[in-house]
């Protein structure tokens, strides 16, 4: 039945290809009439690391939010191997910014990476010990094994984000969305984080992220989308972080200026 | 049946079951309700529900619980609506959109009871604004053979029946939805994203917090309704950290409230010498209240108490490691002791060091004669560690952070007395 479904909607729609783990096709995100996504194309690589990267307000949160279907498009379209959401949510991942929860909520390390796997759970029923020891093993994945039982406001901003990062691996996804994983985080949690995504990519899933730093963009992701608002480029690194299209994603700003010719610098030197 | 015995049995039993019942059911949606900051959601139903009251008894005249029922969680959840209207169109926030809707929606409710209230004397404002729970009363057969019968259950008042069903109703939805409620609680956005849609949970709670905020009316009214709800609810999360153990809890701290208010309010104002007793759905609220307050001050990890404890535990060690690391210095540079008006200096003031100095003393770490003061073994064993810790975070901020020189000492200085071992550790491994 679903595959009939999918059938169809990749004929109605030749733009989806059903090999791209995510495409988007004319998304346009409006809030209260004002436009923060216009018109985005996009479709992931397979089995690849993509950062999103652009200024404040660029939309790339709600962009994300937008192909999880947390925040209403004006129009536009999403399809996930060629399939609409619904029919694939078991195999896509999501790990929210870590300021979006309230880190005082009465549950342990474990507990939160548990809610990983409450999809595959079901509803009304309670996590089961073979849940719970997938959830243990995640956390053994972030080098957290040790914090199962603590309560999660007794964890750093670090300890915080690599359970979120449990959490997500717990969701055993083909195809993950982060939005800013790397947000204020220590070096070891960096490290941390970054050694999982190319495990992830080496077992052929894809991971997006929104990123805000562009000198490690090009050290930590293969493909690169630039967006501000519309996508201005995306595609493989190399060809994406030139100046010409950093200038048009960050515009004049004085202040990213030199972070931006550090980084092009940086790639051309390299 | 003795006189007495069938007083409790008659008066005291169902009021104290109802009050119980009404107790446990709103402290288990209270737990929900306080942790994604919608406590006053409680109160807005509770006092929307007035108008939709009134309505299904001019409509159905009669005061049936169930018709009461009906209209009752037919206007609360158009409350429920309502604010979540206001506070999309309105663009203003949940509290202030909860403000507006049910104060309007209470207002209707006053007037329309006042206009029914002249025709119909039998529905009483007080009743359902401050509820009742003394009349609901079971007059079982008073011998005991005739009591064992069926009819005697079919003598149980309906409101107690009605708070049976809320019970079960909640527990169930608590229980069998337990880790969903959890998950969208804690993460809307994640819980949305599974399948496990977090609005459909928010509009579940509400219905069942309108349901059981109805069904305990007769036990507390409309307005009191709220502190069964926030009480025993807040009281738990100070003392437990778990979702599961703060459920536990909340439920027993009602049962406590809600029997506990119950005596207080029936033989408290006797022991006081008054003659008359006061009413319990009061007694009630007001024990579930004060239990907040005494666990604000005195729970064991998160009160006012344990926490001013804790600091102070914190400002003596740093006081004494202060002490010890620069009697540490002055050794290395070649002075075995210390005067104590040069400690004075570095502390900051005599009573200061004073009062390090007998601390120190009394775990053994520094020894004090005439000329001044010097480490024991084990009291250069500490320094050396504290100072250790020192270099090794002054070393971190300089090359990993980037602190200049100069404020890297500072900021060391006060980060040494905090840095727990394990990560000095795993820093000291590099």
């Amino acid at each position: 039945m679903s595959d009939v479904r999918g059938a169809s909607l990749l004929s109605a729609h030749p733009e989806h290809s059903a090999e791209s783990p995510l495409s988007i096709h004319a998304m346009t995100v409006a809030y209260r009439r004002r436009p923060v996504l216009w018109d985005v194309d996009y479709d992931a690589p397979a089995g690849a690391l993509v950062a999103i990267v652009g200024p404040n307000g660029a939309g790339k949160s709600t962009l994300i939010k937008a192909c999880l279907g947390l925040v209403a498009m004006a129009s536009g379209r999403v399809a996930f191997w060629g399939r609409p959401l619904r029919e694939v949510r078991g195999r896509i991942g999501y790990v929210p910014q870590r300021e979006s929860v309230d880190w005082e909520f009465p549950v342990s390390a474990l507990d939160v990476v548990c809610m990983g796997r409450y999809r595959k759970i079901g509803w009304f029923r309670p996590v089961s010990r073979a849940h719970k020891e997938v959830a243990r093993a995640c956390l053994a994945r972030v080098g957290m094994e040790e914090y199962a039982s603590r309560q999660i406001s007794q964890l750093s901003g670090g300890q915080q984000q690599r359970v979120f990062l449990a959490r997500a691996l717990a969701q055993e996804a083909d195809l993950y969305f982060m939005d800013e994983p790397f947000a204020g985080v220590d070096a070891a949690t960096e490290r941390a984080i970054i050694e999982v995504l190319r495990e992830l990519r080496s077992a052929g899933r894809t991971v997006i992220c929104v990123h805000h730093d562009l000198a490690t963009a090009r050290e930590y992701f293969d493909h690169v989308m630039l967006l501000n608002m519309r996508v201005v480029a995306a595609g493989p690194v190399e060809e994406v972080l030139t100046a010409e299209n950093l200038r048009k994603t960050y515009g004049g700003r004085l202040t990213l200026l030199s972070e931006v010719s550090e980084a092009v610098a940086r790639g051309e030197g390299g | 049946m003795s006189p007495e015995v069938y007083r409790l049995v008659a008066i005291d039993l169902p009021a104290m079951l109802g009050g119980l019942m009404a107790a446990v059911t709103c402290a288990l949606l209270g737990n929900f309700l306080v942790l994604r900051r919608q406590a006053l959601m409680g109160d807005a139903i509770s006092h929307s529900v007035l108008p939709g009251l009134v309505v299904a008894f001019l409509v159905a005249q009669t005061r049936e619980p169930l018709v009461m029922l009906l209209g009752a969680a037919g206007s609360g959840m158009i409350a429920v609506l309502l604010i979540e209207m206001v506070r999309r169109v309105g663009r203003v926030d949940p509290g202030a959109s909860m403000g507006v809707v049910f104060s309007v929606l209470f207002a209707l409710g006053v007037l329309l009871l006042e206009k029914a209230a002249v025709r119909h004397v039998d529905l009483d404002a007080d009743c359902v604004l401050y509820g009742q729970p003394e009349y609901m009363t079971w007059l079982p057969p008073a011998q005991w053979d005739a009591f064992f019968s069926a009819s005697t259950l079919r003598l149980v008042p309906r409101q107690l029946w009605i708070l049976a069903g809320a019970l079960v109703l909640c527990s169930g939805f608590v229980v069998l939805l337990f880790k969903e409620l959890r998950i969208a609680s804690f993460d809307p956005q994640l819980a949305t994203a599974q399948g496990i849609s977090a609005r459909l949970m928010h509009y579940l709670l509400m219905v069942v917090v309108a349901l059981a905020t109805v069904a305990a009316f007769e036990a507390v009214g409309s307005i009191l309704v709220i502190a069964m709800m926030i009480g025993p609810a807040v009281s738990a999360r100070l003392l437990t950290d778990r979702l599961v153990s703060q459920v536990l809890v909340s439920v027993l701290l009602a049962g406590v409230g809600a029997i506990g208010g119950y005596w207080l309010a029936a033989l408290g104002p006797q022991v006081l010498g008054f003659s008359h007793s006061v009413s319990s759905a009061g007694m009630i609220a007001v024990v579930c209240t004060l239990m907040v307050g005494v666990l604000v001050l005195l729970a064991p990890r998160h009160g006012v108490l344990s926490h001013r404890l804790r600091q102070r535990r914190l400002a003596r060690r740093v006081l004494v490691e202060d002490l010890l690391t620069t009697l540490l210095r002055a050794q290395q540079a070649g002075d075995a002791q210390v005067a104590p008006d040069r400690l004075a200096s570095v502390l900051g003031g005599a009573r200061r060091s004073e009062r390090a100095i007998e601390l120190a003393m009394r775990d053994g770490l520094v020894q004090q004669d005439t000329t001044g003061v010097r480490l024991t073994e084990r009291g250069e064993e500490v320094a050396s560690r504290v100072l250790e810790t020192h270099r090794a975070l002054q070393r971190y901020l300089v090359e990993e952070v980037g602190v200049r020189e100069s404020h890297a000492h500072e900021t060391a200085e006060r980060l040494e007395h905090v840095v727990d071992e394990d990560v000095l550790r795993r820093s000291g491994g590099e």
